[in-house]
């Protein structure tokens, strides 16, 4: 099957730097953040593929670059064989765009106050001059809330009922694939997987493709297909779900899952993660995750280890096997 | 028996608004023991932050204790008002919050911080409080403790920070401390360090430690027994192993079961239906009756079941049986 998303080589830089004149007074060199650095992968239609990491990671970032909010600054995003930079035909770069819709992780501040929610659920058809009549009314329906509440405005729902509204307006442009950045994260565990089904359900009923960032390893566990880890805007590694979870392959994948705090395990006493994310805009040398590997041996620091495949896994790590 | 550190007893916190009295809290009653950590879960909403800051005395009005009380080792303090209150807060109960960029003081160095509080609340020269402000932060793990005396907040890492704040918390020796959602805004991996950090603290010092928070994981590894609250009422209490393991109220259970596990594959997730009532709009009887499967009339006729009413564990009139597999055999 022909991936729906191709991510080749990504990377995206942002100026941080001081304004000019604090740089001369003050003669700080320019700041260089680099969020996302040469990340590839794919994705197969009517797939989960999940991007996990902490914080700084860049998971947000690559679900802005591929929905067409930020603009990449090296490499390519192939979304349905049209690359979205490069494309010269308006039609087609329309007619994808119409495909990709977002999912953002707080609802309450991702819909507008002022505005009834069919007029929000109605916009990304509005907005291309197609026909609302009736629409809002029922997507509302199918996800699980009424008619009635068409003519209504965001205040009147709960946490969980606006994450509905916004799945509602993510679907009604009929999209094919939806980027979910940390959908359920705002929410209560009883409403997460009242969502969490929903977005189950959706996806067998529209044949949807989504691409689900989070830092919520059970989350990701129980939703995604395939699983990319990040770390410091580099992909680490990526496997199938099971695979990843039986067998992780890269430190800092186990360090991740032995990290996360675990309902079973009463009174765990373990062995803390030692350091932090080191700063994305004077990383380390070599291996970004080298200072803080239990592992790491004197290539680590000097080298930086390509993507390699292991059987179903692929990962960045020297020492892998 | 000994004293426990912090017993509320019967304890109702009340906002009078336009649309009538609501209760935020209603008739909580549980004790924590020195070395003891109670976790305190319940969804957004449910009052488990209001009861930690109706303890140490921070209901921004109009919020306020109507009955009720709240013992210290025995003595009353949901009674101190001003002077005598502020004397208790930071020397006989400390506070972690869960943003700790906002519960520092951006313009003073986190030394002159811990260095104001050990002076404030213990009998100590400023060269005495700088000494035990650098042994603090050293306890809570901070490499280079005197050289960091200096930095501003804004200098230190989010896991630093709320390790500062832990020091902060810590610094005059305090006999409780309620941690408000102390490792929400923190990475897994520092999230982790944070919770050892307390655990390590908790059993060295004898410190009764409040957790509240709505992460059931962080609940299981850190706590000795767990509270679960919904609507403002306790739901069920009990060692954390029996609570979240063998939940006896029908709301825990069912968000044990609505949690994503491991084991459970790409099954459907267990929903409970709908969402937690608001406080101006609870129905009568048990507040937890329209979304419980185990819902009876007495349920939704008669006030609301308490701990105290029911066996002491779960405040539901027809609990889980305590052993579900029994139940299912016979």
């Amino acid at each position: 099957m022909s991936p729906i998303i191709k991510v080749h080589n990504l990377t995206r830089i942002f100026d941080v730097s001081k304004p000019w004149l604090n740089r001369v007074i003050e003669r700080v060199p320019r700041a260089l953040l680099t969020a996302v650095s040469e990340v590839s992968f794919e994705v197969a239609e009517n797939s989960v593929y999940a991007l996990v990491g902490e914080s700084g990671s860049g998971k947000s970032t690559i679900g802005k670059i591929i929905v067409g909010l930020v603009p990449p600054s090296e490499g390519m995003v192939e979304i349905e064989g049209v690359d979205l930079a490069s494309e010269t035909d308006a039609r087609k770069i329309d007619a994808v765009r119409a495909d990709i819709q977002m999912i953002f992780q707080d609802p309450y501040a991702s819909l507008n106050p002022r505005w009834r929610v069919r007029d929000i659920i109605a916009e990304p058809v509005a907005a291309r001059g197609g026909k609302t009549e009736g629409l809002a009314e029922r997507l509302l329906e199918q996800v699980g809330l009424s008619a009635a509440d068409a003519g209504k405005y965001p205040h009147e729902f709960s946490g969980g009922q606006r994450q509905r509204i916004c799945i509602a307006r993510a679907l009604s442009s009929e999209p094919r694939i939806i980027v979910c950045d940390e959908p359920t994260s705002a929410l209560d565990v009883s409403v997460q997987s009242q969502v969490l089904n929903l977005m189950s359900d959706l996806r067998e009923e529209f044949g949807l493709t989504y691409l689900f960032i989070s830092h919520d390893l059970t989350v990701v566990r129980h939703m995604a297909d395939v699983i990319g880890v990040l770390y410091l805007g580099r992909l680490v590694e990526e496997a199938p779900r099971d695979r990843l979870f039986s067998d992780p392959k890269h430190p800092y994948t186990r360090m991740l899952f032995d990290a996360a705090p675990r309902m079973d395990a009463y009174g765990r006493e373990v062995d803390p993660p030692k350091g932090e994310i080191p700063d994305a805009i004077n990383p380390p040398p070599g291996c970004a995750f080298h200072p803080r590997c239990p592992l790491a041996v004197g290539r680590c620091r000097t080298e930086r280890p390509e993507m390699r495949r292991i059987g179903e896994t692929r990962v960045a790590c020297h020492l892998a096997e | 028996m000994t004293t426990p550190i912090l017993s509320v007893r019967d304890l109702v916190v009340e906002i009078p608004t336009r649309h009538g009295v609501l209760r935020p809290v209603d008739h909580v009653s549980y004790d924590i023991a020195a070395g003891e950590i109670l976790g305190v879960v319940g969804e957004s909403g449910a009052g488990k932050s209001m009861t930690g800051n109706a303890v140490i005395g921070l209901l921004d009005p109009p919020a306020r204790i109507t009955s009720g009380e709240v013992l210290l080792s025995g003595q009353p303090v949901h009674s101190l008002r001003g002077e005598a209150l502020r004397r208790l807060r930071g020397k006989r109960m400390g506070m972690i919050f869960q943003d700790p960029l906002t519960s520092l003081n951006p313009l003073l160095t986190v030394g002159d911080q811990l260095a104001e509080t050990i002076i404030e609340h213990l009998d100590v020269s400023q060269s005495e409080a700088r000494r035990r402000a650098v042994a603090a932060l050293d306890e809570v793990g901070i490499p280079a403790a005197s050289q960091r005396m200096g930095s501003y907040p804004h200098e230190f890492s989010g896991g630093m920070r709320q390790r500062v704040v832990i020091a902060l918390a810590l610094c005059a020796e305090p006999d409780l401390v309620i941690a408000d959602e102390p490792t929400t805004a923190l990475d897994v991996s520092v999230q982790a360090q944070i919770i050892v950090l307390l655990k390590r603290l908790c059993r060295e010092r004898g410190v009764a430690v409040m957790l509240v928070t709505h992460d059931m994981g962080v609940i299981a590894e850190a706590a000795d027994r767990g509270a679960v609250m919904y609507a403002g009422r306790l739901g069920e209490l009990g060692p954390v192993r029996e609570v979240l393991g063998r939940a006896r109220h029908p709301y825990t259970a069912g968000l044990m079961a609505s949690t994503p596990l491991a084991s459970q594959g790409r099954a459907r997730l267990r929903q409970i239906p709908g969402a937690m009532p608001r406080l101006g709009n609870l129905p009568p009887g048990c507040a937890f009756s329209p979304r419980c499967e185990r819902a009876q009339p007495r349920c939704r006729e008669e006030p609301g079941p308490t701990l105290e009413r029911c066996d002491g564990r779960a405040a539901c009139w027809f609990p889980l049986p305590r052993d579900a597999k029994q139940e299912a055999e016979a």
